[in-house]
């Protein structure tokens, strides 16, 4: 049984001129418990909209979400998104740990006991390469350490599975490569089942077992390929595969038959 | 603003100068002695009157009248604030009436509250949990309304029921907003609290300065006046210190912007 299955799942929003608009157009993928997947598309494809209707933050105008083989009526408790807005997301008025120990205490891990839950939240910190910014708040930390602490902080919560809507997309290109190797060594390790948002095609290849190609709106899944280059994955080898340019130019081919928007 | 401010000799030093041109003058100009005493005079009254113990208990009173209206203004405001904030139907409805009551100034209420509660310390607290109110109650609702969506849907996708979303992510949210709203309220409640002492008093501060103004002791009720600023910058001092503890990592991020 796949671990979150979406089922014909469409999303229109009525705008204030009464015109509806159709953001998600007729999406039905599975995933399975472990898996890496990722959505790539253009931007403006209605993306986050359909990342936020799995997620249980919006209603979906038909279709359903099955996490688990439960109905998603509202936030599941084994799935969490992390968004690209780190510094938005973040709270400002808890430090590192504070942030952290937030996901611990929303899983209830209140019971484990606070010296544990504490322990718990520094090796988590330690994990994601914060060791010593732990009672630094998120101002004094650059945008791939916040995003860093916003990881900590959804591990921290052990969801089954992880929805990251293009958590890197406004990280400077060295950052992004650092963070992704850092995602890809917690999720072996973690074993999170990760459904992956993003507009940068060759991201979306390194990182995943699966990728869905995403149309411009309303948007569908065009197409669906393997990305199966072997585990771990390096920055240079992986990437000078000759495959994985064939990989990246077909994708992009999908992308670009569309037309301008 | 981790250290503390070093100390403003050229404003303490212009503010003593003040007092010895007035000390002078009042000395060159006996006639006026009834308007404008020697500070001297001022501060030997002020001597007597905290010897007697008499400006100590009127102070005292002045102060539980004080604390007592602006806390519950203080709780009151917060938690309907809260409430007008997150709930927009609410908000909607009551919009007019507070934004037509919210500039009258708060002291034309006081003859209605002598109407309704007499004259007593019921009547001078609620005309002071009335004025007190509006600067927090406007202010907690702007910040709850200005928190980010993303924060809500943060504790949502973290599984929060609406009570610790309220309790871990809005109040935290809104209260740089609450914290200006109460640092307004503290001097509105100070002021009415002596202007309804003045009107329908028989003890505090308020009370005390009209009455040795009527007795004509002037120098008495300059040193009333003393006491009433003494509280005030007291008590604003006190505000300044546990806001910037709590509020620590608010005061780092805004240094933090502005450089």
């Amino acid at each position: 049984m796949p671990i979150l299955e979406v089922q014909s799942l469409s999303k229109s929003y009525r705008q204030a001129g009464g015109e509806t608009t159709v953001a998600i157009g007729n999406i039905t993928c599975q995933v399975e418990a472990g898996e890496f997947v990722s959505f790539v598309g253009p931007s403006g494809c209605g993306k986050t909209t359909l990342l936020m209707s799995i997620a249980g933050l919006l209603a979906p105008s038909s279709g359903r979400v099955i996490v688990n083989g439960k109905e998603v009526s509202g936030p599941p408790a084994n799935l969490v998104l992390l968004f690209q807005e780190y510094n938005k997301s973040l709270f400002a008025w808890r430090s590192v740990l504070g942030n952290v120990r937030f996901g611990l205490a929303a899983r209830g891990a209140r019971s484990t006991g606070a010296a544990a839950a504490e322990d718990k939240a520094r090796t988590l910190i330690e994990l994601v390469g914060l060791k010593g910014f732990e009672s630094h708040y998120p101002w004094e930390l650059s945008g791939g350490m916040q995003q860093r602490v916003a990881i900590a902080r959804a591990l921290a919560y052990e969801p089954e599975v992880l929805l990251m809507d293009e958590p890197f997309g406004s990280l400077d290109a060295l950052t992004r490569l650092e963070l992704e190797d850092t995602l890809l060594r917690l999720w072996a390790e973690l074993k999170t089942t990760i459904l992956f948002i993003t507009h940068d095609i060759e991201e979306a290849i390194y990182l995943s077992d699966r990728i869905w190609v995403l149309s411009r709106r309303p948007s569908q899944i065009v197409q669906e390929l393997k990305s199966d280059f072997s585990r771990p994955r390096h920055q240079v080898t992986t990437r000078a595969d000759g495959r994985f340019m064939e990989l990246r130019n077909d994708i992009y081919r999908q992308i670009g038959n569309q037309g301008a928007p | 603003m981790n250290q503390a401010k070093p100390f403003n000799w050229l404003g303490w030093s212009s503010f003593a100068l003040l007092l010895v041109a007035w000390e002078l003058g009042a000395r060159a100009t006996p006639k006026l002695e009834l308007y404008f005493p020697p500070v001297s005079r001022i501060l030997s009254a002020l001597g007597q009157a905290l010897a007697a113990g008499s400006i100590t208990q009127h102070a005292l009173v002045t102060l539980a009248r004080f604390a007592e209206g602006f806390l519950l203004a203080a709780l009151l405001a917060v938690l309907s604030g809260v409430v007008l904030g997150y709930f927009r139907f609410l908000n909607s409805l009551l919009a007019t009436l507070i934004e037509l009551l919210r500039p009258m100034p708060s002291v034309a209420i006081i003859p209605v509250a002598i109407l309704l509660l007499g004259i007593g310390d019921g009547m001078i607290v609620s005309v002071t949990v009335y004025a007190t109110l509006w600067p927090i109650l406007i202010n907690t609702i702007d910040g709850v309304r200005n928190i980010d969506p993303t924060l809500i849907d943060t504790g949502r996708t973290f599984g929060l029921n609406r009570w610790r979303i309220l309790c871990q992510i809005i109040l935290p949210g809104a209260s740089p907003y609450i914290v200006t709203g109460l640092r307004i309220g503290l001097s509105i409640a100070l002021i009415l609290v002596t202007t309804a002492e003045m009107i329908a008093g028989s003890t505090g501060l308020g009370f005390f300065i009209l009455d040795e103004e009527r007795a004509m002791n002037s120098a008495n009720m300059y040193a009333g006046i003393v006491v009433v600023a003494l509280l005030g910058y007291m008590l604003n001092r006190l505000f300044l210190m546990i806001e910037s503890r709590a509020m620590k990592w608010r005061h780092g991020m805004m240094a933090r912007q502005a450089a």
